[in-house]
């Protein structure tokens, strides 16, 4: 690893002004994934800007009704949080999905959404890649790529985004709240990550030395009824093979709002807004749901090795969406 | 020896509380807290396994929370409490689940034991305030445990909520075991870390001192 200085911010104003002050800078939140790349050699910042004791720290009320979570929220506390796992029991799923007890406890909510892709070969220093080095190849697509994408996917870049929770946050239309050295401005969860096109080094839409401050949940739609469902290659502590986030309300046994996400299958939280067109106003049943699932994954274009996951996310989403349309309807 | 002065510091001193005794080191800030305390403090009962946040042994509690010791620089937790497998018991008396580990026999080799048993201590705090996993069935679908209650520490619990700390041996049954009669022991309450040393543990529990069981 190479040497660093290291400073910690008082207030988000003045990380982002040691940002802009320093070059080669990073901002540092839990460290879970940031320290593990250097210790890689895939980041090698020159100056450590720490955030995680900024006052980012609180859930708090919005006026709308809502959720503002800060950045500094430790994923194992947002998990936690009642009023949270009341309104938005996808939120809560989602994080208790994703990584270990330790690592939940030390991770935020900011760096959840920053983390890096886990392609084996982004994290090898020794290979080509296009998103650790720009312009020296893809070794994933023609190698070892079962975990990849099936949908998103582009000949520079094939990895998948690892967070659980910016999945559920996609379909819960969240903001998230960032500052620059131009200011404020807020990004729907939805847009925050990005396609990897022909620069795959860009994960998300964040511009130079912008710091996230907070991600804003709305509240929660009448009658609806949310949840999270994560398939993996072992029972625990494992990223997803594919995942899928939903939110639906029946009324009179017609759907009359839904949002779904899938996780693990793109280079972003995969919002599904084709799957939704064919639920909204559409009798709520199997056929129903498998017509959603089909009209979004129809766009995928598996690799060879990850076929499977088409299918498997297939099925999630269905028995996702057959749970909450019984859950919705009996009111529990 | 101009640049000696002008070059921006790679390194820092850095005060850890450990097992409740201030440690302040002059540390590059590459160190981790894994490697502060192994080769700095010569606490070697807190193991480096794979480095990399994924097996668990490095396990310790920070501010009465668990957290892989491995991925944190020092520098970053300045003036932290840190609990490690030394600072469980109370001198040369062991923590009741260190004894559980060893009526179990809930190791093979050891190596991944600290761990462990620091991982099993946070488990027994978050469950006794009521902190939900993957496992806990969500308030309202069939489940009378109302939110923030204390989440009965069942054998599924313990594995999802344990599996951050692997075990090669595969003495998994028998930590589980282990872990297990310290839940049934005082409802998960008794089991908690028991640094006093101004640790703020989990939320709804904030000392990091668990309340005594109320059986």
């Amino acid at each position: 690893m190479k040497t660093f200085t290291f400073e910690r911010a008082a207030t988000p104003d003045q990380a982002v002004d040691a940002f802009t002050a320093h070059e080669r800078a990073r901002y540092l939140g839990g460290g879970t994934n940031l320290v593990d790349l250097m210790k890689l050699g895939v980041e090698s910042p020159e100056h450590l800007i720490d955030v995680s004791g900024l006052p980012l720290d609180e859930v708090e009320r919005t006026p709308e009704g809502g959720w503002r979570v800060g950045a500094a929220v430790r994923n194992s506390d947002l998990a936690a949080h009642p009023g949270v796992r009341h309104d938005h029991p996808v939120l809560s799923q989602a994080l208790l999905a994703g990584a270990s007890g330790q690592l939940r406890n030390v991770a935020t909510t900011g760096g959840n959404l920053l983390q890096r892709t886990r392609c084996p070969y982004f994290q090898d220093t020794s290979t080509p890649c296009n998103k650790r080095e720009p312009g020296t190849g893809c070794s994933a697509r023609g190698g070892a790529h079962r975990d990849m994408a099936v949908l998103g996917h582009s000949p520079h870049c094939v990895a998948t985004h690892p967070s659980d929770m910016a999945v559920a946050l996609a379909a819960l239309d969240a903001q998230v709240e960032v500052l620059g050295p131009e200011g404020r401005r807020t990004v729907p969860a939805a847009d925050f990550h990005r396609l990897p096109g022909d620069t795959p080094q860009q994960d998300t839409v964040l511009r130079p030395g912008e710091l996230v401050l907070a991600v804003s949940v709305p509240p929660p739609h009448e009658g609806a009824r949310s949840a999270y469902r994560k398939a993996r290659d072992r029972a625990s502590y494992a990223f997803a093979l594919a995942s899928v986030a939903a939110v639906l309300a029946v009324r009179e046994g017609t759907v009359t709002h839904a949002a779904l996400a899938f996780g693990g299958l793109a280079h972003r939280p995969w919002r599904a807004r084709a799957a939704e067109e064919v639920l909204v106003g559409s009798a709520a049943n199997a056929h129903t749901f498998a017509r959603a699932a089909d009209a979004e994954l129809g766009a995928a274009r598996p690799l060879g090795d990850n076929e499977f996951k088409v299918p498997l996310a297939r099925s999630l989403a269905v028995n996702l969406l057959t749970t909450l349309a019984d859950r919705s309807e009996q009111g529990a | 020896m101009d640049d000696h002065h002008t070059r921006p510091a790679t390194s820092s001193t850095v005060t850890l509380h450990v097992n409740g005794t201030p440690h302040t080191q002059t540390t590059d800030h590459r160190t981790t807290v894994l490697d502060l305390l192994r080769e700095h403090l010569g606490l070697t009962g807190t193991k480096k396994g794979c480095d990399h946040g994924q097996c668990g042994a490095c396990t310790v509690l920070v501010e009465g929370r668990r957290a892989n010791s491995c991925l944190l620089f020092a520098v970053a937790h300045d003036g932290a409490h840190v609990t490690t497998v030394e600072g469980l018991g109370e001198g040369e008396r062991r923590h009741p689940l260190q004894d559980a580990f060893v009526e179990r026999d809930a190791f093979q080799c050891g190596y991944c034991t600290p761990g462990q048993l620091c991982s099993a201590v946070g488990v027994l705090a978050e469950a006794a305030a009521g902190h939900p996993s993957h496992v806990t069935p969500p308030p309202g679908a069939g489940e009378p445990r109302p939110e923030g209650a204390p989440v009965p520490l069942t054998r599924a619990e313990i594995r999802e909520r344990m599996s951050g700390n692997i075990c090669r041996c595969g003495a998994y049954p028998h930590i589980v075991e282990a872990i297990e009669e310290m839940g049934d022991v005082a409802g998960g309450m008794d089991g908690g870390a028991r640094n006093t040393d101004g640790a703020r543990g989990v939320p709804g529990n904030p000392s990091g001192v668990p309340e005594e069981a109320t059986r």
